[in-house]
């Protein structure tokens, strides 16, 4: 391994990829619109309040205290319909998914000590669903307690795993610097292995003293620049932005490290292995595409069913974003480095196996 | 001057060993003695020999499919042979390729460089590589391309293209240049532009491996050159002594119809072929020149566009990848 090759080489690639718009907006631009986006979508307390519709059809004052209270959780707004209106009609025609019905003997059944109820019209594919459903069982629950004289025997106190109370950015971190360290690699060593062997370029360069060994390590040390500006990018945009707490540990480095060798190896293996530039592309979006979703990126593993969860567990990806969760969310030095034990291991045997089918000559 | 015709049998191996004899006493820098190589049951190189003196230009000629660039391939060291030996520099190429690529300059067939790098920093990467000071104006100078020396290669013309190959095979000073083909796909201006930097070459005191199919090309920039089908040497020599050999030296080519080619014929002592129209005589002697040119004049059959012409390596060429076809030579 000579040093002075490794930098040239390393400098020319560099210099490729900055040239190249595309390369550049994927690698660094892109990453940074993700966390915008996402962090904008997720993150923060200051949700606003679900629209809810409702028609008030009710004769006594109970129906409009029950409004009142829902008004007050802050989690609904309700909008009233017009009186006389065909409320099921008023909401589609609208196309509104969210509606409450108070019939008019709401308070007389009340009062009578009948059964009263309140009519919740939803849309089943509207996800607010469950919480407006929610949110109303709440203020019924309340109403029934206090018509019926009781009280509340058990209150709920709700508090994080984490003293410092986690939030989605904090997750949403590791999860990008992740898909960073995914993409980056993958995307354009699969294409340039294959072009760079159709064009018979890899025989052009195998024709200087640049050794294989040393065209591969310029690639690793460009792809692991890449993710750690991505991640210091990162980083700052969901701190600076949107207040994300996560820790800056030297323990990020290995994973980035790793993380680029793994998938430079696994790039390199699908674009020397596959039979033409058009096959690789698709091999390599095959492998990545269910990889880059299913591995935690973009939402934690908790919210999929549980069988799919398990598949997670063949992905690399989800060591390195589970192991850089465990270091910069939880500080978890023992479950990061099992992740890394992990990585390690299946790193290795790609790179190995990239090597080997990576010909520099031809036999 | 050797030559090898293939199917001559012992006369052929002799003329062989002269040569290997006469090139170990001159300075030869590549040395190929009985190198084959197959692709599953396609014998792509046959069992060929030959030898390479330093400071000549030396081309391999063939038309697609020759094994030229196989050959080449292993010469360079990227390819690996299935049998024979092969020196280059007195190095094994595959098993000493890494020592063998820093003391030759080496243009691919189709060569590429990074799209978006300039001439300049082509040429400033390769000095890197080989860890060689170099002066890239002065490089870029001589292959003329000092006027693209900021354009990025993916914006720069085939000739050009080209020539950042020839610039790239300047910068670690080599001894021998294998260029496959460097003048594929270009137009007729950038060819002579790219002969004139391998003559520089040549005028510089270094050895030019050159493969083509253009016939020219070798005829004109070539000292010796050796003609390649199926895999085997059919043909080894200078252009002059091939053309002599296997050729007609000259020629009398004249429009005319089948009055002129029956009278020819019937009252000449020479062979006269017709072909779409045009009548062809080759001259065995220089005397026979006036001769036929009389016979023509008096027979009143009226002819246009006579000339006097010379076989090229083109027709030789033609000729014996002919022959070859028809199991004329095996």
């Amino acid at each position: 391994m000579n040093l002075r090759r490794i930098l040239a080489d390393f400098s020319v690639f560099r210099r490729e990829y900055l040239r190249n718009k595309e390369g550049f907006f994927f690698a660094l631009v892109f990453p940074v619109i993700l966390i915008l986006l996402f962090g904008a979508i997720f993150s923060g307390n200051n949700h606003s309040p679900i629209n809810v519709y409702a028609l008030n059809e009710d004769n006594g004052p109970m129906g409009s205290s029950f409004l009142n209270v829902l008004n007050q959780t802050g989690a609904i707004k309700v909008i009233l319909a017009p009186s006389g209106s065909v409320f099921p009609d008023y909401l589609l025609k609208n196309s509104y998914s969210q509606g409450i019905l108070i019939p008019s003997n709401f308070s007389y059944s009340i009062h009578s000590g009948g059964k009263a109820s309140v009519i919740i019209y939803s849309n089943p594919a509207d996800t607010s669903t469950q919480i407006v459903t929610g949110v109303i069982n709440s203020v019924a629950e309340a109403f029934n307690l206090k018509l019926s004289n009781s009280s509340n025997f058990i209150t709920i106190v709700q508090k994080s795993v984490n003293e410092s109370s986690p939030s989605y950015i904090d997750f949403l971190i590791p999860g990008l610097i992740g898909f960073t360290v995914l993409t980056s690699p993958m995307f354009s060593m699969v294409n340039l292995s294959a072009e760079y062997k159709k064009s018979k370029f890899f025989k052009q360069l195998s024709l200087t003293p640049l050794t294989k060994g040393e065209w591969l390590a310029s690639k690793i040390i460009w792809y692991v620049m890449i993710s750690l500006i991505s991640f210091v990018l990162m980083t700052a945009t969901g701190t600076l932005l949107f207040g994300a707490n996560v820790q800056i540990t030297a323990w990020v480095l290995p994973f980035v490290i790793l993380g680029s060798l793994l998938f430079v190896s696994l790039g390199m293996l699908v674009g020397t292995i596959t039979k033409s530039i058009e096959s690789a592309g698709v091999i390599g979006n095959i492998i990545t595409f269910p990889m880059m979703f299913l591995s935690g990126t973009f939402f934690p593993l908790s919210i999929m069913p549980s069988w799919l969860a398990r598949i997670a567990h063949i992905f690399p990806l989800y060591y390195i974003i589970d192991g850089l969760t465990a270091t910069m969310v939880y500080d978890n030095l023992r479950s990061a480095l099992i992740d890394l034990s992990i990585i390690a291991l299946i790193c290795l045997m790609l790179s190995i196996a990239a090597v080997k089918a990576f010909k520099w000559r031809e036999e | 001057m050797i030559l090898i015709s293939m199917g001559q049998g012992e006369e052929v191996r002799e003329l062989i060993k002269n040569d290997s004899k006469s090139n170990k006493q001159n300075d030869s820098v590549i040395i190929v003695k009985e190198l084959s190589k197959s692709y599953g049951r396609l014998k792509a190189v046959d069992a060929i020999d030959f030898s390479v003196q330093r400071g000549e230009v030396f081309s391999l000629l063939g038309p697609n499919g020759a094994g030229k660039t196989t050959t080449v391939e292993i010469l360079e060291g990227i390819r690996k042979a299935d049998n024979g030996e092969v020196s280059v520099l007195g190095l094994d190429p595959w098993k000493n390729g890494y020592e063998l690529h820093k003391r030759i300059g080496v243009i691919p067939q189709g060569f590429r460089f990074f799209d978006k790098s300039t001439p300049r920093e082509a040429i400033l990467y390769y000095a890197e590589l080989f860890g060689r000071k170099v002066n890239a104006e002065h490089i870029l100078k001589l292959v003329e391309l000092e006027d693209a020396a900021n354009t990025y290669f993916e914006q720069l013309s085939g000739g050009q293209k080209q020539k950042v190959g020839l610039a790239l095979a300047m910068v670690n000073d080599a001894e021998i240049l294998f260029l496959d083909e460097p003048t594929t796909g270009l137009d007729p201006q950038a060819r002579r532009s790219i002969w004139s930097v391998i003559e520089s070459f040549k005028l510089q005191g270094k050895t030019v491996f050159l493969t083509t199919h253009y016939l020219d090309e070798a005829e004109r920039l070539s000292d010796r050159v050796a003609i390649m089908n199926h895999g085997k040497i059919i043909a080894l020599g200078s252009p002059d002594y091939l053309v002599s050999k296997y050729g007609n030296s000259k020629k009398i080519t004249l429009e005319g119809d089948e009055r002129m080619y029956g009278f020819l014929k019937q009252s000449a002592d020479i062979a006269v072929t017709m072909q779409d129209g045009t009548i062809e005589i080759p001259l065995k002697q220089s005397k026979d020149l006036l001769k036929v040119i009389n016979l023509i004049e008096n027979s009143g059959i009226p002819y246009s566009g006579l000339s006097l012409k010379k076989d090229s390596l083109e027709d030789v060429f033609i000729s014996l990848v002919g022959r070859m076809k028809e199991g004329e030579l095996d």
